[in-house]
């Protein structure tokens, strides 16, 4: 089963403009009814509901944003009663004020639907038996997975994360083909998988993996150690979960399932509409979600939007990995950085020897920002020879320089001294903040 | 003649030589020689144990990065020409020296010398000829 649904999966592309005008006009209808934060930016743009008649007039409505959701949390702008919610996720976030999120039923089948489309075109059946390892809970990405599976009749494995060896461990027992978690994750449990010596008893085919950046070199290395092939798939919470845009069997972008979403990438300083292709800040508007629908919500994700044919067939615009974020982008010395940069050149000058386990530091002396990445060192990338090591050090420095368009200095430090959670690691310290 | 040695990354020289040479103690592993090369951002420690497998074990154990490497080792001692003998014999057999690093026992005085080169069975080959014996290590921190 190469679709899940062909109608809507390979409509053309003027009846998908058609489909996404219509559902753009009553979201703006019903979202100006219904939230007031919405409504008070209307007036202020002295826009009315009518005045949106179609995809072609939403460069006009007012953008949405992050803090919206901490300024009205918790259910400020949600437009449905509570009785109708039948859902909460809800996440931290890194500046501590809680966000939350609400769906209908409704929503859910949608975000069902989202996940399975993706993981049908994958090759995943009934037959298939998948484990969830991405967290439970109030983050999205545990359940997003779950009812994708589910919804193609799956059998499901609701292990959530954590306790490595006994995730390997049920992989072996249960004969787990599909694996659902973090690239980060499941680097580990592939590393784990290979200490433990069960890489052969493993029968895992698939991996849908998202929630954090990674790059194209980490996919192949998670697919070699997991014998599976790797697959991306995007989504925030406050936009719907995992599951938003998913990457087909090409493995060349993620497909925006427009009939549900619309894309757009901007300009992150003066908000124009940037012609798809090239590289800005994406910015979806939700077409059928009830409870928390988003117009013109703000990612901070940095990726560019592909209009061509995709082999597999699929009309829907795909987007790229993104590149970084609007908010992780470092200004060093007035250049633009992101960390995502220093990690492909890590794993390109290592040959994909090791895993990239690096920090940046940042700093200002004398008016001036100080640049350190700090690289750990492991055995796989040692050596007795004062020489080689010296090598190494100036070859990450070289392509730092020539890929960033500044000068870095690199430490090699010794291994485990960088935190590395089985979440996300702290890859950014930054030491500058008052100092002139 | 050819000798196991122990290669360790060295990020902050004091705190990481401390580490290592307590937890060969712990295991009761005997440092018989050893040499720290460094620049200004990293070391190599180089050690001559008396288990180096056991040593590399409980070392990496402690998240220490290490190597198995191999070097020559020599005494120094009774050898035609002392230290300076051995890398005249190399030098002049056309084999290109990495580095050295002689060590003496604190009792006999006795001194043992490791030599790191490209072609090691070859300068092994060599040394043997030019009537260069194994090392001693009796006295060597056992
Ligand atoms: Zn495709």
């Amino acid at each position: 089963m190469k679709y899940l649904n062909s109608k809507e999966e390979c409509m053309s592309y003027d009846e998908l403009r058609a489909l996404q005008s219509r559902r753009l006009c009553e979201q703006v209808r019903r979202s100006y009814e219904r939230v007031e934060c919405f409504r008070r930016r209307m007036d202020e743009k002295g826009l009315r509901p009518g005045d949106i008649r179609g995809v072609e007039d939403l460069h006009l409505l007012p953008f949405s944003y992050k803090k919206d959701l901490r300024d009205y949390y918790p259910y400020g702008l949600f437009a449905v009663p509570m009785k109708d919610v039948v859902r909460l996720h809800a996440s931290s976030g890194t500046t501590g004020k809680r966000i939350v999120v609400g769906y209908t039923r409704n929503d859910l089948d949608m975000w069902g639907e989202c996940v399975a489309r993706m993981m049908a075109g994958l090759g995943v059946t009934a037959e298939d038996i998948v484990q969830v390892s991405f967290g439970y809970g109030l983050f999205t990405g545990g359940f997003g997975a779950h009812s994708g599976a589910e919804r193609l009749g799956a059998t499901v494995i609701p292990i959530s994360s954590g306790n490595t060896a006994n995730q390997i461990q049920t992989m072996v027992d249960f004969g787990a083909t599909v694996l659902c978690c973090t690239p980060s994750y499941a680097m580990y449990l592939g590393e784990e998988a290979e200490r433990m010596g069960v890489q052969d008893q493993l029968r895992l085919r698939i991996g849908i993996f998202g929630a954090e950046p990674w790059s194209e070199n980490m996919r192949r290395k998670i697919e070699e150690k997991l014998g599976l092939r790797a697959y991306d798939i995007y989504g925030l919470s406050e936009v719907l979960g995992p599951g938003v845009a998913c990457e087909c069997s090409e493995q060349a972008g993620m497909h925006v399932w427009e009939d549900h979403f619309i894309a757009e990438t901007i300009n992150p300083d003066t908000g124009e509409v940037l012609p798809e292709g090239e590289v800005g800040e994406l910015v979806f508007t939700s077409l059928t979600k009830e409870a928390f629908p988003v117009i013109r919500y703000r990612t901070r994700d940095i990726c560019r939007l592909i209009r061509e044919d995709c082999p597999c067939g699929r009309t829907h615009v795909r987007m790229s990995k993104p590149s970084g974020r609007t908010d992780d982008m470092l200004i060093i010395r007035g250049v633009n950085v992101f960390p995502s940069q220093i990690e492909e050149v890590l794993l390109r000058v290592s040959g994909n020897r090791i895993t990239p386990n690096y920090q940046i530091v940042l700093d200002r002396v004398n008016n001036t920002d100080t640049f350190d990445v700090n690289v750990e060192m492991s055995e796989a990338f040692f050596s007795d020879n004062v020489r080689a090591i010296e090598a190494l050090e100036r070859n990450i420095t070289e392509q730092l320089r020539s890929t960033l368009g500044i000068g870095a200095k690199v430490h090699l430090v010794n291994p485990k001294t960088i935190v590395r959670s089985e979440g996300k690691a702290r890859r950014v310290v930054d030491n500058r903040s008052g100092k002139m | 003649m050819i000798t196991k040695q122990l290669s360790v990354f060295l990020e902050n020289e004091t705190a990481r030589l401390c580490a290592v040479a307590d937890t060969l103690a712990k295991n009761h592993i005997n440092i018989r020689a050893l040499s720290l090369a460094d620049t200004a951002e990293f070391g190599i420690l180089r050690l001559i144990v008396d288990q180096p497998e056991k040593g590399r074990e409980v070392l990496a154990n402690e998240g220490i990065v290490v190597r198995l490497t191999n070097v020559l080792a020599l005494s120094a001692q009774d050898a035609p020409g002392g230290a300076l003998g051995a890398l005249r014999v190399l030098a002049e057999s056309g084999i290109n020296v990495e580095y050295m690093y002689a060590y003496v026992a604190k009792v006999s005085g006795k001194a043992i010398m490791i030599v790191q080169v490209e072609d090691m069975e070859v300068a092994e080959e060599i040394l043997r000829r030019h009537g260069f014996d194994e090392a001693d290590f009796a006295g060597f921190g056992d």
